[in-house]
């Protein structure tokens, strides 16, 4: 990882009819980084891809990737970057081979045949090379796209919710493949909603309604929501998460197993709740690790309430 | 940034191995299609055999309507030899004038032959009198043989007539005068007329349909988001979507013409390489125009909509279905605009009167300023992102 600055955008806005859909977002990427881009769906992750890579035009804002202006030097940034969509965009009634052929012709590699049997050895394809991609399941589906996203050598990678639908263990490997890349000197900007795989991420941004609302590392992001989280467990759990609910000072109760997580922001305020609830009962409480889940699900409630489309007098 | 990165080259603009990149991966998808290549190559064969065993079968046993005022020995020779030909299914009436009119109007007779009052006596005098052969023509493919029967009909019914005095006149023209009219079709469209029109219509049909859906087939399969990721331009794209829809086209040329040789020995009078260079001008106005199609449909759906929506009047407004000079002035003007008028005017020139370049430059130019307008339109229209 160095200094170097490969995504920078400043302020960068799109609207769809009415509705902002990214608002003012900011982002960097520097080259190297793992980012990953969380929030929960329909909050602006495939918008803002789609503008870095020049598929859609911002309303407002500017930006650079790999120094190139995001808005009039698209071509050049395609030549550039890898990106991989959110749904499969190869073509189906096409193998995994004439599918990497097309794209090493597109970028005009030197040397096609043999770029291609690199890509397919490395991602280990080589023995599927003439299957049709349409009869693939969806973990050999989005290693397809991967090779193909990476084939040309670019130096960033955007990839869009690229391990849903698949199973853990393609997960794994897609992201030991991920790191393998970055460590090469690849930058990848990555959108996911799942929680492991943040963490595999050296930076994460979240975005929720369009607007970022926190970035950093995981223990930053984490220590800058200042939650703090009980873990109570026992016989009587079940009747502790009813009596906290809704009690000043706490924003989330969660069942995890036998183990009820209260989550809330006034550290006081969640400790003396909690206590009460407790009281009497068969269980034990203890202080307890806030997760990034946990964050993720506050950070969620706070834009969901800040969003003016979701004002009670907005909405009448 | 650096002037290496302001400054565009060429390639910026046209690569060929992007141009190949996306006609070798539409060739390929092509040939995996199999439903849509048995049709590109099932359709020419099944409409040509339809249409033109239409025209070539000879229809016999025609519903024949005969106001005869006398019922002399020639006139009942001359229905005898008509019966005998079996072309004619002679119906003798005395029917009015009035009545022929009906029955030609409701299509329960197709001939109606009339000898005028006084048509033995005439004869016999040698004063040619008239024979006057009324032909419903709607569908001149089905009236024309037997139109051409007729005369060597006549021939032999009168020659054993002419015999002592009359005898003279063998060798000299037919006896009587006879008269011709083809009904609600002056033009008469002949079968070889109808092939080559044929070539016009199944290629305006196949060719811009599907062009119009290569480009909202990958919109809806989600592979242009992709296509547009990567590196190639719109004028890339576009020719390496018409490329190879042009090649197909010239496939069912072939098979046409092929056909139209073999099945019904349709002549070319004029020069083959310029038929082709003619036919390759017409399919890239045509695949050119279905791609601008597919630049505004969003759908698979409506890109098939706006084909039919085309093609409907082409075929009425061309020539090919009404005899373009019956057409009422505005859709004549209309019909100039369509491709496929220029293109029947072109094949039946140079394949039935051996026209040159030359005589065929106002139909060439026309179809040059159409392609170059959609061509135009289609870059204009096409959108580089997906806003
Ligand atoms: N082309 C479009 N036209 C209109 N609305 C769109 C379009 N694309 C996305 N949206 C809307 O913008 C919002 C953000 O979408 P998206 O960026 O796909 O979110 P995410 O990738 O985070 O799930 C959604 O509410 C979506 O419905
Ligand atoms: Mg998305």
């Amino acid at each position: 990882m160095s200094d170097e600055t490969v995504v920078a955008i400043k302020g960068l806005t799109k609207r769809f009819g009415e509705k902002t859909v990214v608002d003012a977002v900011d982002l960097e990427v520097r080259r190297g980084e793992i980012v990953g881009f969380l929030g929960p769906n329909g909050s602006g992750k495939t918008t803002t891809i789609r503008m870095i890579c020049g598929l859609l035009r911002p309303d407002a804002g500017e930006g650079t990737a790999l120094g190139f202006d995001i808005r009039t030097q698209s071509e050049r940034i395609k030549r550039e970057v890898g990106y991989m969509t959110q749904r499969f965009s190869f073509y189906e009634d096409l193998t995994i081979r004439e599918n990497l052929d097309f794209v090493a012709r597109l970028y005009a590699l030197p040397d096609r045949r043999r770029a291609v049997d690199a890509t397919l050895d490395r991602l280990g394809l080589k023995t599927r090379q003439n299957q049709l991609a349409g009869a693939l399941s969806g973990g050999w589906k989005q290693r397809l796209a991967l090779a193909a996203s990476i084939m040309h050598a670019p130096k960033v990678l955007l990839l869009d919710e690229p391990t849903a639908g698949v199973d853990p263990l393609a997960r794994r490997e897609f992201w030991d493949e991920i790191h393998a890349l970055a460590e090469d000197g690849l930058t990848v900007l990555v959108s996911t909603h799942y929680m492991d795989e943040a963490e595999r991420c050296h930076r994460i941004v979240y975005i929720a309604y369009g607007r970022i609302v926190a970035r950093g590392t995981v223990g930053e992001v984490i220590a800058q929501s200042g939650l703090s989280t009980y873990v109570v467990t026992g016989r009587e759990v079940a009747a502790v998460a009813r009596a906290v609910r809704g009690a000043p000072g706490v924003a989330q109760v969660a069942l995890f197993g036998s183990a009820l997580h209260v989550v809330g922001t006034d550290d006081g305020l969640l400790g003396a709740a909690v206590d009460a609830a407790a009281e009497g009962r068969d269980v034990t409480t203890a202080r307890g690790e806030t997760s990034l889940e946990d964050v993720f699900i506050r950070l969620m409630d706070v834009a969901r309430a800040d969003d003016p489309s979701n004002r009670p007098e907005a909405a009448a | 940034m650096s002037a290496a990165h302001a400054r565009r080259t060429a390639a910026d603009f046209v690569s060929a191995s992007r141009i190949a990149a996306l006609m070798v991966k539409e060739m390929i998808q092509m040939r995996r299609d199999r439903l849509t290549f048995a049709m590109i190559i099932g359709v020419p064969i099944l409409q040509l055999v339809l249409f033109g065993y239409a025209i070539n079968m000879d229809p016999k046993r025609l519903p024949t309507l005969v106001v005869a005022a006398d019922n002399g020995p020639v006139v009942r020779t001359v229905l005898a030899g008509m019966q005998a030909s079996g072309y004619f299914d002679v119906r003798v009436g005395l029917a009015t004038e009035r009545e022929v009119e009906a029955a030609m109007a409701a299509g329960t007779v197709t001939y109606a032959i009339t000898f005028p009052p006084g048509f033995e006596r005439d004869f016999v005098r040698g004063d040619r009198p008239q024979l006057l052969v009324e032909a419903d023509a709607t569908d001149p493919a089905a009236t024309s043989n037997a139109l051409g029967a007729l005369q060597p009909i006549l021939e032999s019914a009168f020659r054993p007539e002419l015999v002592g005095p009359l005898a003279a006149r063998a060798p000299s023209a037919l006896p009587v005068d006879l008269v011709v009219q083809r009904r609600y079709n002056p033009e008469g469209i002949t079968s070889h007329n109808i092939v080559p029109g044929l070539l016009g219509t199944i290629l305006t049909m196949t060719t811009i349909l599907m062009t119009a859906l290569a480009l909202t087939r990958e919109r809806e399969r989600g592979t242009l988001e992709n296509l547009m990721a990567m590196p190639a331009t719109p004028l890339e794209i576009m020719i390496g979507k018409v490329v190879p829809y042009i090649g197909l086209g010239f496939v069912q040329v072939a098979v046409i013409l092929v056909c139209a040789r073999l099945l019904f020995a349709v002549p070319m009078a004029g020069s083959f390489p310029l038929l082709l260079a003619a036919t390759l001008l017409f399919i890239a106005a045509n695949v050119t125009l279905g791609y601008t199609f597919s630049t505004v449909a969003r759908t698979q759906m409506q890109a098939m909509q706006m084909t039919f929506f085309w093609f409907l009047p082409s075929i009425l407004l061309s020539g090919f279905m009404f005899p373009f000079r019956g057409m009422p002035v505005w859709a004549q003007w209309v019909g100039e605009v369509f491709p496929l008028t220029h293109y029947l005017r072109i094949v039946r020139a140079i394949m039935l009167k051996g026209s040159g370049l030359a005589d065929l430059a106002p139909q060439i130019w026309p179809l040059a300023a159409f392609w170059l307008a959609v061509g135009t339109l289609a870059l204009l229209r096409y959108r580089r992102t997906l806003d």
